[in-house]
């Protein structure tokens, strides 16, 4: 048997502007990572094109691919990712080491409520930290896009609104365009945009008129 | 096959690299093992068998003159089982196709039967016949280089008389198996030969009819050997005995002797090296797969296989890398034994030397490489039988780091944060950075030994022969000559200096110690042999009292100011004491020195000598040498500065066979263990290093925070392997003071810096063999998955 070529993503045909949270909701295998891996510069598509305003990302070369992600986006891992042997400063200062406009990592972790956590490592520190120090590593060096996988898929829920309350402050207070990837539709109230993914497709597309505030989201 | 061994299989399969890695240490060690241990057990097995089938001697004594009935009193000294007598030269050959003189030792052989003791060996053509006076055989080497056949002439000057000699046959004796002429290194087979000769003919021509001039034994069963030697040491007294020695001190078996030793002894202290290199390493590469495979673990054992069956698999990986390193090493193995032998067939003259592939020791290293697997994989597999099921359904928990030393120090903030994730992760397995760094250390140490040897080689040379021995020629009289002789050599054209010698043989004691040497009588101010130390300074001959070796004063027991008794074995066998007056640290033979005036006081003989060094003038060399091979008094002529550039020629060759081995040796042992290093950091860290990707860190950026631990942990080897290897060579120096020669403790700055440039070298390819997979790595995949 030879390789199928499986295509993860058909047809997507979608902006995302400035300031915007987006939430993107989808099953396992609609092709929510995959969509993610192209928005973040991880992954380019076989075919069509991305463009991150001007840039376009579907021709680029793995070092223009390097620059983006590490200039513009921001990502925040399901399950964290944090360096097990930096403490939390240094989670983040090993970010803003290598930014050209990064806030200080005490502010970048001020902004998520661990001012008192800096010198602590990951192993000493509870999930919800762990996912917010990952949160303040994001966000540390200002990017222009935010891009959160399963953010509070690791997390109980008490745990998970404190995350997305910190990523909605994030979005409103340093504006930066976020998308939140997950499979738990009860985030979708807090996005300025829905979209709806099955089988690598948009299935829909909705605005809310309002962002609800994180203490009216249950699940 | 059952399922876990395709696992098996498959997993040795994808780890590939790691055990090929692992396999090339067990190659090297056990090739090692097969070559020189091989080496050692067939020359020892040839050796031995050519003794005995040659009936080697336990003791040899030269005398001036006995007659032939005081055979019977040595045959009858209690625990002599055979005595027998002969008679030996050296007398001038003339060889036509060599424009210096040689020189023939001449041993007297029976017409009749062959030898009662060191029989010769037949090569060619057949043994002499009784009636034929003019009947030699020679040594092989000799016919070789000269190319004589029998049925050839050989013209000899014996006791100044030109006297044609044919040749019957060639041959080869244990005495002569690395035939190196009187004063000589190393074998010059085209201008020293063994002129074997019936005893009948050759007493006359020497004034030894009815006489003999050595005395060679062997021991029966219980032979208490220093008795022997001390009665046959007063036997031969009156006879002008020259003090007698055991096998241990005869030149050719001495010189055998060592390189046996040399062979057994790195065969075994490399393999030791390499094995444990390869039981480290299999301990880490293991345990970082046992962690990998927690759940793998638990889902066996969950369906009910035994903790035997998963440790037993796991024990497997650390097999099969070993077993085919061992496979491969003992095919290298026997290929470079056979190779080594042949070598050694070169040098030392053996009649039948073949590499004996030993089953034995097949068996040895078949089991000492299994037992390093068994050592390496011990731990992990432990852990992997020990593991419950239960637990091993979790995931790892994250790593627990704790601030370490340079965090106490508050040095680490003054480090970039990429650079404490690296220190972190050293601080983090003291273990194994320790185990990393010694292995890779040991990398290092073992091309500082290889390389001193020739530092040290090189400097012993040059000392000996740039600056010790300042003359263009040295030429040595069969018998001593008046010193009027300094006068005729003098005339020769182009001689522009001449400085007498003199060599007296003495017996020098101290208290119940005692040792025959020869001394040396130089002139007052002599330009062209002067006594260097081993620091490259000139020592001082004062007028009286011996200079003496520091070899000879240890062995003596004495120091400067002491006095030794002398008994002269020449001439009037004065017997005196004389004062030491300094000890020089040198390194070829044992030295005695004296100056030639008080030499010739000391034994109350007519002022003669038994040589003289010359300076001549460039391009005059091949017109004195052909004149002084007219000459029957001259027995031969060296030039030091020829021996230097021959031996020089000679141990380049060997240099680079020697460096090319040692630079293969450590680079296996550096790039496995930096391979291994960071493929298990890899392994251990990918995750982190793909998400540092993911947000923006460059391949060059995460690349050197894999790889930087690899680099502290080359950086730390380097000093240790220095003085690793500095020890190693001291006690390689220290093993090989010889009475024939001492190696000097020369370590190069060169030496130094070029072994470690050579692990850096092997460091950087291992680092960038890794660095492709970094590059490979699949950032999405690696996110996904929670180990």
């Amino acid at each position: 048997m030879g390789e199928v070529d499986v295509h993860a993503l058909r047809s997507v045909d979608l902006d995302l502007y400035d300031g915007e949270l987006l939430v993107v909701l989808g099953a396992s295998g609609s092709g929510k990572s995959t969509f993610l891996n192209i928005l973040g510069g991880l992954d380019v598509p076989s075919s069509g094109t991305v463009y991150y305003r001007d840039q376009n990302l579907s021709e680029a070369s793995h070092q223009e691919l390097t620059r983006y992600r590490r200039e513009r986006v921001g990502f925040v891992f399901q399950f964290y990712n944090l360096i097990p042997s930096l403490t939390a400063r240094e989670n983040v200062a090993l970010v803003t080491e290598i930014s050209s406009d990064p806030m200080s990592p005490e502010a970048a972790l001020e902004l998520v409520g661990l001012s008192n956590r800096i010198n602590h490592f990951p192993a000493q520190l509870s999930g919800g930290e762990q996912q917010r120090v990952a949160i303040a590593r994001a966000v540390a060096k200002r990017p222009d896009v935010l891009l959160c996988d399963e953010p509070t898929g690791a997390l109980d829920l008490e745990t998970g609104k404190l995350v997305l309350s910190v990523i909605n402050q994030v979005n409103l207070e340093v504006g930066t365009t976020t998308a939140i990837i997950t499979h738990n539709a009860a985030i979708a109230s807090m996005g300025d945009r829905v979209i709806h993914m099955s089988s690598g497709e948009i299935a829909e597309q909705t605005s809310n008129a309002e962002r609800a505030h994180i203490d009216e989201i249950y699940w | 096959m059952n399922s876990l061994d395709r696992k098996l299989l498959r997993e040795v399969w994808k780890h590939r690299g790691q055990m090929i890695s692992i396999a090339a240490v067990v190659a090297v060690g056990i090739m090692v093992v097969l070559t020189m241990r091989g080496t050692y057990n067939s020359l020892e097995l040839s050796r031995s068998l050519y003794y005995q089938q040659s009936r080697f001697p336990d003791v040899w004594a030269n005398l001036e003159r006995a007659p032939l009935s005081l055979i019977q009193r040595i045959q009858n000294i209690p625990g002599v089982a055979v005595a027998d007598s002969r008679i030996s030269f050296a007398a001038t050959l003339d060889v036509p196709s060599i424009d210096v003189p040689a020189l023939g030792q001449f041993v007297s052989i029976p017409e009749n039967h062959r030898p009662l003791l060191s029989d010769l060996h037949l090569r060619q053509g057949r043994y002499i016949t009784s009636g034929h006076s003019d009947e030699v055989i020679v040594s092989e080497n000799f016919a070789l280089a000269n190319e004589f056949i029998p049925g050839d002439t050989l013209r000899a000057v014996i006791n100044g008389r030109l006297k044609d000699l044919k040749i019957v046959g060639t041959a080869i004796s244990p005495e002569y198996t690395y035939a190196v002429p009187p004063g000589a290194l190393y074998p010059e087979d085209e201008r020293f030969g063994i002129v074997w000769m019936g005893e009948d003919a050759l007493g006359p021509v020497f004034d030894m009819d009815g006489a003999f001039n050595e005395v060679i034994l062997t021991f029966g069963p219980k032979a208490d050997a220093n008795r022997i030697i001390s009665e046959l040491d007063r036997v031969l007294e009156p006879y002008g005995g020259l003090g007698a020695f055991p096998r241990a001190d005869q030149l050719s078996h001495q010189i055998l002797e060592s390189e046996l030793e040399q062979n057994r002894s790195m065969g075994t202290v490399i393999p030791v090296i390499f094995l444990a290199v390869a039981a480290f390493l299999l301990n880490i590469v293991l345990n970082r797969m046992i962690a990998t495979q927690r759940t793998e673990i638990a889902v066996l054992k969950a369906f009910g296989y035994s903790n035997i069956e998963v440790g037993v698999h796991y024990l497997s990986f650390a097999m099969v890398a070993v077993m085919l390193g061992t496979l491969v090493g003992i095919g290298l193995g026997i290929w470079l034994g056979g190779e080594m032998v042949t070598l050694y067939g070169d040098f030392f003259d053996f009649p039948t030397l073949r590499y004996e592939v030993s089953y034995g020791l097949i068996g040895i290293a078949v089991g000492v490489s299994a037992a390093a697997a068994a050592i390496g994989a011990m731990g992990a597999v432990r852990r992997a039988v020990q593991l419950p099921p239960a637990e091993a359904m979790r995931p790892e928990p994250p790593a627990r780091f704790k601030p370490g030393l340079l965090h106490r120090l508050g040095l680490e903030r003054l480090l970039p944060t990429a650079a404490t994730m690296i220190v972190r992760n050293i601080e983090r397995k003291p273990f194994r950075t320790t185990m990393s760094a010694t292995g890779v250390a040991f990398a290092l140490a073992i091309l500082v030994v290889g390389m001193f040897m020739f530092d040290s080689i090189f400097y012993m040379m040059d000392l000996q022969f740039r600056m010790a021995q300042r003359e263009d020629m040295a030429l040595t009289f069969n018998s001593p000559l008046p010193r009027s002789v300094e006068h005729s050599i003098r005339n020769l054209d182009g001689v522009t200096k001449v400085e007498p010698y003199r060599f007296v043989p003495v017996r020098l004691r101290s208290g119940h110690r005692e040792h025959e040497v020869a001394v040396t009588g130089l002139e007052a101010g002599t330009r062209l042999r002067r006594i260097i130390s081993a620091d490259g300074r000139q020592h001082p001959l004062p007028p009286e009292g011996f200079v003496i070796s520091k070899y000879l004063a240890t062995d003596l027991n004495v120091s400067v100011g002491d006095y030794v008794s002398v008994d002269v074995l020449e001439g009037q066998r004065i017997k005196t004491t004389v004062q030491i007056v300094g000890i020089v640290e040198d390194f070829f033979g044992l030295s005695v020195y004296m100056q030639l005036d008080a030499l010739n006081r000391l034994t109350r003989g007519a002022r003669s000598v038994s040589g003289v060094f010359l300076l001549v003038t460039d391009g005059y060399e091949s017109r004195i040498n052909k004149k002084l091979k007219g000459l029957p008094a001259v027995a031969s002529v060296a030039s030091p500065a020829q021996t230097l550039a021959s031996f020089e020629k000679q141990l380049d060759e060997g240099m680079y066979i020697s460096i090319f081995f040692m630079l293969g040796f450590s680079g296996v042992i550096a790039i496995a263990v930096i391979y291994n290093g960071a493929r298990v950091g890899l392994s251990e860290r990918g995750r982190e290093l793909a998400s540092l990707r993911v947000m923006g860190f460059s391949r060059r950026e995460v690349a050197i925070l894999l790889l930087g631990e690899q680099a502290i942990i080359t950086i730390m080897a380097i000093p240790v392997g220095w003085i690793i290897g500095y020890g190693l060579a001291a006690a390689l120096t220290l093993s090989i003071q010889t009475e024939t020669f001492r190696i000097p403790f020369i370590v190069s700055t060169a030496t130094f810096v070029y072994a470690a440039l050579a692990t850096i070298i092997a460091a950087v390819a291992s680092g960038l063999l890794v660095r492709r997979r970094l590059n490979r790595m699949d950032l999405i995949q690696v996110l996904k998955t929670r180990e």
